[in-house]
């Protein structure tokens, strides 16, 4: 008894002494500076001035938030943050979803696709953007190179540079954002993987059983993804919503490097990155990183309020 | 509701087939309608995905009049392969090229360092919260979770601010701690999902043969996690020398220090590189993640996923 006892009490230290070095590391890169960015959001603090300043100001004020508030800009960039993040994840999870079921049974090669299509996820950001903007590139992009051979277009399209342009639809001149449909387009190539892969592991997990019961009672192939697989997705489908909505949220290498934030895409990211590099104001930044983190605080609560209860029923 | 559908809908399907056609039944039709998608959804899939990179290597070794003058040629005939980009792009700066063989030195300084101390500091932790009950251990599982989601541009102000307090900023070990404070996290709840798998009888005979705690881990759960630590420094590896943000904070007015994602993205920006010499540089960075990802994409997908399974 009593030597079960010291067991677990020399357990417990051997625990402690192990994962202290991890601990003091997350605690003093991550932990702290997060607590400091809230000090900073309310100190007038600029990069010129830092040299001079202590690292905790006294002073304190409001200034930093009622600027981000009333910068020009602000609620735009808001909205485009809103719009980037819904429909970044929502496609990517909708294509990673088509490409799991399409690989789901095995063919010849099957692995070598599967390896092809996380690719995209894998690849360097920079790389990545690189090849895109030159694909697409007005002038010796080979898209739109093919796209005024094959397709007719009247003009070369500046993908990432032009922030709308008229497309006739059904006889109607319809204004679509040129540039945020390309960066969104580019985010569900790039993160589709991600929900590939999930999707796939969940699909292997399906037992067999219960589609060949369903085939038996003689249920189409639709019949049988709308009422036994996907049923069976959908925690998975709800878990991959949120990890992708809170990294586009605050993704910010992708936008930089596509449109530095131009032509309409400038999402709150890039302005906290603005803030801090071009302008040089700290407490500016760090009050535009605060706002950014609230809301997608709020955003993230509200969705586990209104869908968490409901997966634990099925 | 829906189970109604699913009992009646089959059935009334039956009723009303003819008999004397059973080819253009539902369930027929949508069998061959997706048999035939299928192949042709894989081959979109393909085509996707691998053709950036194909557009990569051909740009690489084409000539700049030759890409703008025919800009939508997707083949290169042997006799045009010109290989000059690259030495053009690897030669040194004062040698009138782009010195991405620096930024090769940097880079892989950066994410070796990388991997080699986030192991280091990994390893215990995840055995520790795997298998040894001490005071928080839930508490800090939760923690390293959080710091998992933690966007990174918000911890891009204060870090940036205190490196350049201290005087780090500009230096390949500042940014060589942030990326460790980064992954360590991750990289511990990878671990510690293969530390969970090894059955602990193992552990416990080795403990009965009189081996002590430090004993048993060095001897018997090292040896046996080898694969996932394998895994996890190669995906460590990839996260170092792919990182862009803290790169792009710390180094760019540095540049001896570049990395190479930093320094291709600086030099994308400038007219004078023609872009056949970049994406000879764009080729650079992405072949060691490709040849690290396939020769890795079991070991690494089997960890990324590992997680979810469970869930």
């Amino acid at each position: 008894m009593t030597d079960r006892g010291s067991l677990k009490r020399s357990d417990a230290r051997a625990g402690l002494a192990l994962i202290s070095p991890t601990l003091i590391i997350v605690v003093f890169m991550v932990v702290l500076p997060i607590l400091w960015t809230v000090v900073l959001a309310f100190q007038p603090l600029s990069l010129l001035t830092l040299a001079v300043s202590g690292l905790f100001g006294t002073d304190f004020t409001l200034d930093n938030f009622e600027t981000v508030v009333t910068e020009p800009g602000f609620v735009g960039s808001l909205a485009t943050t809103l719009v980037y993040s819904v429909l970044g994840s929502a496609s990517a999870i909708g294509v990673g979803l088509v490409a799991a079921l399409t690989v789901r049974r095995p063919f010849r090669g099957r692995t070598l696709v599967r390896a092809a299509m996380l690719l995209p996820y894998v690849a360097p950001v920079v790389a990545a953007t690189f090849v895109w903007r030159t694909m697409l590139d007005p002038q010796f992009g080979f898209v739109n190179h093919w796209g005024s051979r094959v397709l007719g277009w009247d003009e070369p399209i500046a993908f990432f540079t032009q922030q709308s342009s008229e497309v006739t639809l059904l006889g109607l001149d319809v204004s679509v954002p040129t540039a945020l449909l390309s960066v969104i387009a580019f985010e569900a190539w790039r993160s589709f993987p991600f929900a590939f892969l999930f999707l796939m592991a969940r699909l292997q997990a399906v037992p067999a059983s219960l589609e060949e019961a369903a085939r038996v009672d003689g249920a189409t192939p639709t019949q049988r993804f709308r009422y036994v697989l996907l049923p069976q997705l959908l925690p998975t489908i709800a878990v991959l919503s949120i990890l992708r909505f809170i990294w586009t949220f605050n993704s910010f290498d992708d936008i930089y490097l596509l449109t530095g934030g131009g032509a309409g895409t400038e999402v709150v990211s890039v302005r906290v990155y603005d803030f801090l590099t071009a302008r040089g104001d700290i407490g500016l930044a760090s009050a535009q990183a605060l706002v950014l983190a609230a809301i997608l605080a709020v955003l993230v609560g509200v969705y586990l309020r209104r869908f968490a209860p409901q997966e634990e029923k099925t | 509701m829906t189970a109604t559908d699913v009992r009646e809908r089959p059935g009334d399907e039956r009723s009303r087939r003819p008999p004397t056609n059973p080819k253009w039944t539902r369930d027929a039709v949508e069998n061959r309608v997706f048999g035939v998608l299928r192949w042709v959804l894989i081959a979109g899939f393909l085509l996707v995905t691998l053709f950036p990179f194909y557009y990569m290597g051909l740009l690489s070794v084409r000539s700049l009049d030759a890409v703008i003058q025919d800009p939508g040629a997707l083949w290169v005939s042997p006799s045009e392969v010109e290989l000059d980009t690259y030495s053009s792009v690897l030669t040194s700066e004062e040698s009138g090229g782009q010195g991405f063989l620096d930024f090769m030195r940097n880079s892989a300084l950066v994410a070796f360092g990388t991997v080699l101390l986030t192991l280091l500091v990994a390893l215990p932790g995840a055995y520790a919260v795997s298998r040894l009950e001490f005071f928080g251990r839930r508490q800090i599982s939760v923690l390293f979770l959080a710091v998992y989601l933690f966007p990174s541009i918000l911890l891009a102000v204060p870090l940036f601010v205190f490196f350049t307090k201290v005087g780090l900023r500009g230096s390949l070990i500042g940014l060589l701690i942030v990326y460790v404070s980064q992954i360590v996290a991750v990289s511990i709840y990878m671990l510690r999902n293969y530390f969970d798998t090894i059955p602990e009888s193992l552990e416990e005979s080795a403990a009965l043969d009189g081996c002590s705690r430090l004993g048993v881990m060095w001897r018997i759960s090292l040896p046996l996690a080898m694969p996932a630590i394998v895994a996890n420094g190669l995906f460590v590896f990839m996260i170092a020398w792919n990182e862009f943000l803290f790169a792009l904070l710390f180094l760019v007015e540095e540049r001896e220090q570049w990395t190479v994602s930093l320094g291709l993205s600086q030099l994308a920006g400038s007219i004078e590189i023609p872009t056949t010499v970049l994406m000879a540089g764009s080729v650079i960075l992405t072949v060691p993640i490709i040849v690290i990802f396939f020769a890795s994409e079991r070991l690494l997908t089997e960890g990324l996923t590992a997680g979810a399974e469970k869930g």
